[in-house]
């Protein structure tokens, strides 16, 4: 099946291709011309008109969770690959906080399988130590070979110093960056962050402080180990500076940031909604004004939705009580584009990177080409399409997001990858006849 | 007369006029509990539920008294004995409840927020007896108002709350409160149970106790948690009981009058000495009989609302 892609306009940072209103035909889900076609070459075509539309390597959200195996009710790793292509994105790296959890090639391997005939890639991300309890790093290279992409105890940080070192020393045999989640356990009896707003609410707090201890801890060990630590859901302001400076210094760190830490502060508790419950929980405007700086000079870099599907059974209930995590996949774009973009933050280009080139690169992941002959893996993006978040609408099995309702302009509007194509709610395979 | 809502979820936010409107309603109602038939037909006909997820006796009775002296017919709700053990949701509970036609409900509960989120999902007005570490307003109104007895004004007048202030609902509603009635408020507690940003809530923290004595025209001493977990937060109760115990000797060196409260149940020779327990035991017996009228005057001003 040949398809065109008319009137588009092509942003590919790596491949340093930007041409405005041009045509792309794929042929068989195979990247066949790029540029002007001839009578021929649209004969018997499919057209998609996109004009207006940005075309994009496929978008690649290097943090989620798909609860798959273990919580199937509340996501499976289908429905998160489609709330995944719906959102934009041909691409996830998915956490090991499963039942098992990632720890064992077999269920990298269940995984992988789960997602074989998807558009989708899915990475697995494996557990760094055994059950994630923090005392015994896992089979590593077991689950590099079944397909593994990084090690994390994501859900919390790798337990001790000792086992952090080895984690690193380990995992770097394989080139393999460890992904934590940084919260000082002993510190991380809480619902909410600390401030004025935890005491006028009286809920337990979370200080700041216990994630800017253990990136500082992380950091020293990637230097000490010559490891590569990529810092997760960053979401304080002292944690963008001690990125910052440890990159300066030549150490292999890189780091994520969540659209809600750039999107809303810790006033939004005030309701006491449990959709406004995550870990790291909600900051200050403080915190918002560095992480913007930290993605404006490359400090943060990617954009990563921390996608964590939860039932309404459990989200429904008293906050303290409530688990943390929000459904991200579907808003990610929307309010990237909205708050970055359009608000004059970074560039399309940046975007693109941060939601596509970069994750790719921290997780050895090839970067999708845009030349003849090559896989078409693409994203296509109306920049400036207005629209209101409905979680009734969403792919994903669960519907906890805080943004329902809200106004967003930009949308990524179809995905194309592995032969396959979705847009418009719709599925079209492109090898059919 | 009548109040700006029609639930009583805390005092943050509550406007000065509210405050003064159930205080001298308590007032009317103190003097009830002055006469031989204390009980009044106000509520007759209205159903009140007391839904306390987590055991208070005195509150619990408190409430209920009230209930029963404005005549309203009050059904207790306690976590043992209910739906909760079976797996039932808090939301269903609660529409099961309010499908008995219930018009208030009292909530007790361990987690805070929990009354606001009452006020979504069911019509009863609401009354919050304490969640979490939030708020317990009526426990702060009858400190207001037995002040108020006490001393005949809340404006101007110096009042520093001494104890546990980070893990206390009765510390933040009487900072909202006070401040609202134009009273100086300050704290006084070892440095880690005082949060961090209290100052932002306009509240001077002292850690020194005879400072705070001496400083002060009332103390509210709130009640010293000791069970393990609480007790994390300072070395041991002795070097508590040392450094900010309210003793007769600490109270003899300033030579004027200070007004003491405690919520209650006293840790005798702990927050303060028996001594001086007892040589206030007056107001603190006093703050239950207020008790009971505050709680009449809540569930009045807000059953007679509708
Ligand atoms: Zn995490």
């Amino acid at each position: 099946m040949k398809i065109i892609l008319k009137n588009v306009d092509i942003i590919h940072p790596e491949d340093i291709v930007n041409l405005k209103g041009t045509s792309v035909l794929v042929d068989n889900g195979i990247i066949s011309k790029i540029g002007e076609l001839n009578q021929a070459e649209i004969r018997g075509a499919k057209e998609f008109d996109f004009s207006g539309k940005i075309l994009v390597p496929g978008l690649f959200d290097m943090h989620v969770h798909l609860r798959e195996p273990g919580r199937e009710d509340e996501e499976t790793v289908l429905t998160g690959c489609n709330s995944a292509a719906a959102g934009g994105f041909t691409g996830v790296a998915c956490m090991p906080n499963t039942e098992p959890d990632i720890d064992t090639a077999e269920v990298v391997k269940f995984i992988k399988e789960q997602a074989a005939n998807h558009l989708v890639d899915v990475y697995p991300v494996a557990a760094a130590s055994l059950g994630r309890k923090g005392e015994i790093i896992s089979p590593m290279a077991e689950l590099v070979e079944a397909g593994a992409v990084a090690f994390s105890d994501d859900g919390v940080a790798i337990r001790t110093s000792a086992v952090l070192r080895r984690a690193f020393e380990y995992a770097n045999m394989y080139n393999t960056p460890i992904i934590e989640h940084c919260e000082d356990e002993s510190l991380a009896d809480g619902a909410m962050n600390e401030g004025v707003n935890s005491t006028l609410l009286g809920l337990p707090a979370l200080a700041s402080v216990a994630e800017d201890i253990i990136v500082s801890r992380d950091i020293l060990m990637a230097e000490y180990t010559g490891g590569r630590i990529h810092i997760a859901h960053i979401s304080t302001k002292n944690s963008v500076n001690l990125v910052r400076d440890a990159k300066k210094k030549g150490i292999k760190v890189t780091a994520e940031v969540t659209p809600h830490h750039f999107t809303l502060t810790d006033d939004a508790v005030k309701s006491y909604d449990t959709n406004f419950k995550m870990n790291p929980p909600l900051r200050t405007q403080d915190d918002i004004i560095a992480i913007i700086k930290g993605i404006k000079d490359g400090t943060i870099d990617c954009i990563a939705s921390d996608h964590a599907p939860h039932s309404i059974e459990e989200k429904e209930t008293e906050f303290q009580f409530a688990p943390n995590g929000i459904v991200g996949l579907e808003t990610i774009v929307g309010l990237s584009s909205t708050e970055l973009l359009h608000k004059n933050k970074i560039s399309i280009e940046e975007l693109v990177n941060k939601l596509s080139i970069n994750p790719r690169r921290i997780l050895n992941i090839p970067i999708p080409k845009f030349e003849v002959g090559a896989v078409a893996n693409f994203t296509i993006i109306d920049p400036d399409l207005v629209w209101t978040v409905d979680v009734s609408k969403f792919k994903s099995k669960s519907k906890n997001s805080p943004f329902d309702k809200r106004l967003l302009t930009g949308k990524a509007i179809a995905v194309i990858n592995r032969k396959k194509m979705y847009a418009d709610n719709q599925w079209i395979d492109l090898v059919s006849a | 007369m009548a109040l700006s809502s029609r639930h009583l979820l805390g005092l943050q936010g509550v406007p000065k006029e509210d405050i003064q409107t159930i205080l001298d309603t308590a007032n009317t109602f103190r003097e009830i509990l002055e006469r031989p038939i204390k009980k009044v037909p106000t509520l007759q006909g209205k159903t009140v539920v007391n839904l306390f997820y987590e055991s208070s006796t005195r509150t619990r009775i408190s409430f209920e008294l009230a209930e029963k002296r404005l005549s309203a017919d009050a059904i207790n709700f306690s976590i043992s004995g209910s739906s909760v053990s079976k797996g039932e949701t808090f939301k269903d509970t609660m529409k099961n409840i309010e499908a008995m036609k219930v018009d208030m409900v009292v909530v007790r509960h361990s987690a805070a927020g929990t009354p606001l989120y009452l006020t979504k999902i069911c019509n009863s007005n609401i009354i919050n007896a304490g969640d979490g570490t939030h708020e317990h307003p009526t426990q702060a109104l009858l400190d207001m108002y037995s002040i108020r007895q006490k001393i005949g004004r809340l404006e101007g007048l110096k009042i520093c709350i001494v104890g546990d202030i980070a893990h206390s609902r009765v510390a933040l509603s009487n900072i909202f409160g006070l401040k609202t009635m134009g009273v100086k408020v300050s704290v006084c507690g070892p440095s880690t149970m005082i949060p961090r940003d209290i100052k932002d809530l306009g509240v001077d923290v002292i850690y020194d106790i005879d400072e705070a004595i001496q400083e002060n025209d009332v103390l509210n001493v709130l009640r010293i948690q000791l069970e393990r977990k609480a007790r994390e937060y300072f070395p041991s109760i002795r070097e508590y009981a040392k450094y900010f115990g309210i003793t007769q000797e600490r109270l003899d060196k300033i030579g004027k009058d200070i007004l003491i409260l405690h919520p209650g149940p006293i840790n005798r020779g702990v927050e303060l000495s028996s001594e001086v327990a007892d040589g206030s035991s007056q107001i603190i017996l006093y703050q239950v009989t207020n008790g009971v009228a505050i709680r009449m005057a809540v569930l009045y001003l807000l059953g007679t609302l509708n």
